[in-house]
């Protein structure tokens, strides 16, 4: 298999005419316990697409299994890669599976320790992915690291200080400048603003927005914040005991909810 | 020395020969996959870990009555660690010793490469406290495997920018990573990255044995050994302003040696037998006294 260095992503003309990923009847048990089943998708190139559900209704278990971190008991999940082919990523060897997550892929974990590198320094977790993709010249290694700093609203003069040293809105913005540095064309987050103050959140949700618009990015982000979802996402994935009772665009799954399950999440959010 | 007075309550080499037998497989699997690291299952010596173990078991498994050893610790021959083991060696397989690099057949080391270059036929042993040179990043021994397997390497750039952005260069000066034949990154032990360039291509075969760790790893002659670095920081070897003050040797390693409590110091031959051997042919350095 041959996947070329990432480019700058954006939205090719051959990528269009087919889903960036595609999950079929995916289905995950933890022993005779469902974790998700019967999930089944498309995500298109420069879509947001949010997975909503109270706790433990399934949604790290989704995504943990489409990102490859988690084998699914069955069901399949298709990744159009470089060459434009649809692949089976369970099919795939692992070290392509591995060379995907940190290319053409990125995960934003809801606790950024687990994302981070925290005994590196801030410059070395944003390089570490253009490192490990054979970039072998310091200083533009460094020059990146400051543009992303940049981008994400850190201070060029905190390159070399470690997230340890960081605030929890930081970290995260950190995790997600280490992620997008080698212009992926998907990111996967589960909850990114989970463990964040109200105030920090917005400004958080503000910078993704940006970013995910600028770079035509593709996201899938799993959040039991409706007005995470509603702010970010085109499409919506309503789950409940591990499957999906509602999918559609965000506006109208909102404003006119059809299922009674998802009729209750909105008018719980609605009365506070 | 006293080659005939091998004590006899042992098996030749302390260790019993399907011990022997065991080691010499990992080794000889090390060999086929140079700087891949075999586990192994290390046995208690009677010394301890940080004295080279590992080291002692390679050299016991291979070595044979005709042997001739050579121990150095630090670059010398005549330090507590270099003569126990040399001792033992004597005691327990009755073999010669020698402290001259050239005359050796086995030289077990721990820290230093011999400058002499070493030959075809030699085998050069080192004590290795920690093998793993991923360790220092990712603490998950299963991902570690995996790194390797996977040439999953950016992690030791990470290491070396972080050096960079630290201190202005590379400032690792010992156990210097180094790439084996375009394939597996593996670590020199604390050597000075000094002697990095020795290894490459080295007439002699390197085995590398890590009691603690379970690690056997190894460098067949003639492996193409590269020290990893940047483009626009390129790997460097230390210089040294002054050639030795005893022997006047350049390009070799020098040690600092305090002289009195006034702050004077004299930089000397960190490799004793080859300082030696230089005094012995006439070569005087400026404190080297006359000729
Ligand atoms: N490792 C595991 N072992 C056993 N059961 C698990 C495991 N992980 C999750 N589960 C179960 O699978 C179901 C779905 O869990 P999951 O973590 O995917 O939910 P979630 O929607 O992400 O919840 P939350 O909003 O609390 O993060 C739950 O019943 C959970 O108890
Ligand atoms: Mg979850």
């Amino acid at each position: 298999m041959n996947i070329a260095a990432p480019q700058a992503s954006a939205l090719q003309d051959d990528s269009i005419e087919q889903p960036l990923l595609s999950v079929r009847s995916l289905t995950r048990y933890y022993g005779t316990r469902i974790g998700c089943a019967d999930i089944s998708f498309d995500i298109w190139p420069g879509e947001v697409l949010a997975i909503v559900g109270e706790s433990g209704s399934g949604k790290t278990t989704l995504l943990n299994c489409i990102s490859t971190r988690l084998p699914p008991t069955s069901g399949t999940v298709s990744y159009s890669m470089r060459d434009g082919v649809l692949h089976d990523l369970f099919k795939l060897r692992e070290a392509d599976r591995r060379f995907l997550l940190r290319t053409d892929w990125g995960f934003v974990h809801q606790n950024p320790a687990d994302g981070l590198r925290m005994a590196a320094s801030a410059g070395a977790n944003v390089g570490e992915r253009l490192m490990a993709v054979g970039d072998r010249h310091y200083g533009h290694i460094r020059e990146t690291a400051i543009d992303w700093l940049d981008r994400v609203e850190i201070d060029a003069g905190r390159i070399d200080d470690q997230p340890r040293a960081f605030s929890g809105g930081m970290r995260q913005r950190l995790q997600i400048a280490r992620n997008l540095v080698t212009a992926p064309r998907l990111v996967f987050m589960d909850e990114p603003t989970g463990g964040l103050d109200v105030s920090v959140q917005a400004r958080l949700l503000d910078l993704l927005r940006g970013l995910v618009n600028d770079l035509g990015l593709a996201v899938i982000i799993v959040t039991h914040d409706l007005a995470v979802a509603r702010l970010l996402s085109h499409r919506m994935i309503v789950m409940k005991d591990g499957r999906v009772v509602e999918q559609g665009l965000t506006d109208r799954l909102l404003d006119d909810p059809q299922a009674p399950y998802t009729q209750l999440l909105v008018s719980s959010i609605l009365q506070g | 020395m006293n080659a005939q007075q091998r004590t006899s309550t042992y098996n030749f080499a302390y260790l019993d020969e399907q011990t022997k037998r065991m080691i010499r497989r990992a080794i000889l699997k090390a060999i086929a996959i140079p700087g891949y690291q075999v586990p192994f299952a290390s046995r208690e010596m009677p010394m301890p870990y940080g004295w080279g173990t590992g080291g002692v078991q390679v050299t016991a498994a291979i070595l044979g009555p005709n042997d001739v050893l050579k121990v150095i610790d630090q670059g010398a021959d005549d330090t507590t660690n270099a003569v126990s083991i040399r001792k033992f060696f004597e005691r327990v397989a009755g073999i010669a010793t020698t402290t001259k690099t050239s005359h050796a057949t086995i030289i077990q080391t721990r820290h230093r490469i011999p400058e002499v270059p070493l030959t075809a036929g030699q085998v050069l042993v080192y004590q290795v406290p920690n093998p793993e040179p991923l360790r220092f990043l990712e603490p998950r021994e299963t991902e570690t495997r995996k790194m390797h397997a996977l040439e999953e390497y950016g992690l030791m750039h990470v290491k070396l920018y972080e050096d960079i952005a630290r201190n202005g260069h590379i400032a690792t000066t010992y156990a210097y990573p180094v790439k084996i034949e375009g394939r597996y990154v593996m670590d020199p032990s604390p050597t000075p990255k000094f002697d990095n360039p020795k290894m490459h291509m080295s007439d002699a075969l390197q085995l590398f044995g890590a009691g603690r760790e379970k690690r056997i790893y190894a460098l067949p002659p003639h492996t193409q050994v590269v020290s990893l670095d940047f483009e626009d920081h390129p790997f460097e070897v230390q210089r040294f302003d002054k050639p030795c003050a005893l022997c006047g040797a350049e390009q070799v390693y020098l040690d600092e040696v305090i002289l009195d409590d006034r702050g004077n110091r004299m930089f000397v031959c960190s490799d004793t037998d080859h300082c030696e051997s230089r005094r012995a042919k006439g070569y005087r350095g400026e404190l080297g006294g006359a000729q």
